[in-house]
């Protein structure tokens, strides 16, 4: 999974409504119009969003019936969190090697 | 299904426990990845104030500073947790809580094995530790671990 997948779907999460829209998907797939029932905005701003969160590769859709449906990808979620965990590796990685330095100083 | 949110991890390093967290925190700039900052200007310092409350922030060099979070437990030499607010954008945001714990446990003279929790990491997303499963993959958190305890080996 690319950094920059990974920086696209922070990006796509920063916004509030966003946020909201692909914490109500984590519970389970929903049309647009079930969305936009639920949350104080249009319905073709829910559209827009979930646009961003495809793009993003946070959500895909796919057809259910006569309904078009957005589910949250576990793969994509699961890259945001590979994201933190590669970020502190790499910090406490630097952090070894500046006590061990540090240490070797004071003696 | 899990509910786990948090990302760990573990290295041991060849210092005391005073030390370690002495260069975790007093010298927080000496080691923190120059390319993480949120400002707008290049990074001049790094700053976990050594209090509890104190603030986790950085200075940009044009003197411009940005808050992180703030220092909720100060036990040294053994304990410190930080609250992180950045949002997803990597900008503070008060409303945003995610907490970083950090351990520095003796394991024998010169030797601590300092342990690291982000937890709360559902702040950017319900849910994620639903493919937690996923990270016991060689390339996942757990063969990150294992390549850190091959290089304190050998180092």
């Amino acid at each position: 999974m690319g950094t920059y997948r990974q920086e696209q779907a922070l990006h796509a999460l920063g916004d509030p409504t966003r946020r909201e829209i692909f914490e109500r998907l984590t519970d389970g797939p929903l049309a647009v119009g079930e969305l936009a029932q639920e949350l104080p905005v249009s319905r073709p701003a829910v559209s827009q969003h979930l646009k961003v969160l495809k793009d993003a590769g946070l959500v895909f859709d796919r057809a259910s019936g006569t309904r078009r449906v957005y589910q949250v990808d576990p793969a994509a979620v699961a890259a945001l969190r590979e994201y933190f965990d590669s970020f502190w590796g790499q910090a406490l990685a630097s952090f070894r090697a500046a006590a061990e330095e540090q240490q070797q100083e004071g003696t | 299904m899990t509910t786990d949110t948090a990302v760990r991890h573990a290295i041991t390093v060849a210092v005391s426990p005073e030390q370690a967290f002495s260069t975790f925190t007093a010298g927080f700039n000496s080691w923190w990845p120059r390319g993480h900052h949120i400002g707008e200007a290049e990074l001049d310092a790094a700053v976990i104030e050594p209090r509890e409350g104190g603030r986790w922030y950085e200075r940009g060099v044009d003197g411009s500073e940005c808050d992180w979070g703030k220092v909720l437990v100060w036990a040294p030499p053994r304990r410190l947790v930080l609250s992180w607010q950045l949002s997803s954008e990597w900008a503070y945001d008060a409303d945003v809580w995610t907490e970083v714990e950090v351990t520095f446990s003796a394991e024998g003279p010169d030797r601590t094995r300092v342990e690291l929790e982000h937890r709360g990491l559902d702040a950017y997303g319900d849910d994620m530790g639903k493919m937690r499963d996923s990270f016991d993959s060689p390339g996942g958190w757990r063969g990150l671990l294992e390549q850190y305890g091959a290089a304190t080996v050998s180092g």
